[in-house]
């Protein structure tokens, strides 16, 4: 701590100083300075003020005073995996059309979900983006090291949007059958060739593959609270 | 227990000092104790090899076939010699209960994987079974 600083002037009682006006003008040395400065206190010019910016006026002033929000720098983390599920599991589709479904983990995307495949020759379930709550892992584990997953991301799960041609009414009928464009050649190609090497691992374990084409579902006895995974 | 019961006595395992027990309930769940002492009607000492001497409730316990000779009491080294000498654990694990208890185990343990396995085996057997049968359908047809 500082020590503490010298006042030249305490207050005795509230409101009540030691020194008189003119004896503090003595004590802080006001007389020699301005004796230094040819009997005036020095001076100095006061700065030039910066030159005001030419403001426009606004092109729009809003109707009502409305407040504006309060700025939000929150970037969300992808949901963090769960520890039981790591590449290679087979997790266990719970929701959705291919509920019931053995299928094998690949990898987590950026956005959180987890990229899965059936694989496809196997049951049916392509590369595919799963939310892990509607996910069971179990803790039988397949050998993916050979897979290259770099390139599938969220992106490659996108929409295609199709450029709109909104015109005629016979138009209009035409275009609502022909919804369904087949897949591009491409995305069945990445299919095949992560599946590849996929069923070589798979056919090496015994039954891992009737397993993996088999659905998933309670039977009488069964406590879900109470099986292994 | 000592002494001629009358016939028909429905009670064959009696709580008696060196009665072999299994623990049902709490933390001790699944292990065997040796009944030690009674402390009163409803509570016995109890004691094991890898457990400290406690009290338990009889509703704990389980009471097994399996007795050993000891006295009230005895210090530790005495009963696992007389534990020993019984041969409890083989007993226990030769036992149709011993067994079905290894079983139970085995069957909870099971994978989602191992469960399938279990079920493709089932079938095979049943069908070489249903086979089989067959066959002597046929033989005692004929």
């Amino acid at each position: 701590m500082a020590p503490k600083q010298r006042t030249r002037n305490p207050e005795l009682i509230p409101g009540v100083r030691k020194v008189s006006r003119s004896q503090m003008y003595h004590k802080r040395g006001l007389w020699a300075i301005k004796a230094k400065n040819g009997g005036k206190f020095p001076h100095h010019e006061k700065a030039p003020a910066a030159a005001a910016v030419a403001e426009k006026p606004p092109k729009f002033y809003p109707a009502d005073h409305v407040k504006k929000p309060l700025s939000n720098k929150r970037k969300p983390k992808p949901t963090k995996l769960r520890a039981s599920i790591t590449p290679g599991t087979v997790l266990i589709i719970l929701a959705g059309r291919f509920k019931g479904k053995r299928v094998v983990f690949l990898k987590q995307l950026t956005s959180g979900l987890l990229l899965v495949t059936g694989p496809y020759k196997i049951n049916g379930v392509p590369l595919r983006r799963v939310n892990q709550a509607y996910v069971i892992g179990t803790s039988t584990k397949i050998d993916v090291s050979g897979v290259n997953v770099e390139k599938f991301d969220d992106k490659y799960f996108a929409k295609q949007v199709e450029k709109k041609k909104k015109k005629g009414e016979s138009e209009f009928f035409e275009s609502e059958k022909q919804e369904k464009s087949a897949l591009p050649v491409e995305k069945k190609d990445d299919q095949k060739a992560v599946d590849a090497t996929l069923l070589t691992a798979i056919e090496s374990v015994p039954d891992l593959k009737a397993y993996l084409g088999a659905r998933f579902s309670l039977k009488a006895g069964m406590k879900p609270h109470e099986l292994v995974f | 227990m000592a002494g001629n019961l009358p016939p028909g006595f429905p009670f064959k395992r009696y709580v008696e000092i060196g009665r072999v027990a299994l623990v049902n309930y709490g933390k001790d769940y699944g292990k065997l104790v040796v009944i030690v002492d009674v402390i009163d009607q409803n509570r016995a000492l109890v004691d094991s090899p890898d457990m400290v001497r406690s009290q338990m409730n009889f509703k704990r316990l389980s009471l097994t076939d399996i007795k050993i000779d000891i006295k009230r009491v005895p210090k530790k080294k005495t009963l696992v010699a007389a534990m020993e000498a019984a041969d409890v654990k083989g007993k226990w694990e030769k036992s149709s209960w011993g067994r079905k208890l290894v079983v139970q185990k085995r069957r909870a343990a099971l994978n989602d994987f191992d469960r399938f396995k279990l079920m493709l085996a089932k079938i095979k057997r049943a069908g070489v079974v249903r086979q089989e049968l067959a066959k002597l359908k046929k033989e005692t047809a004929a």
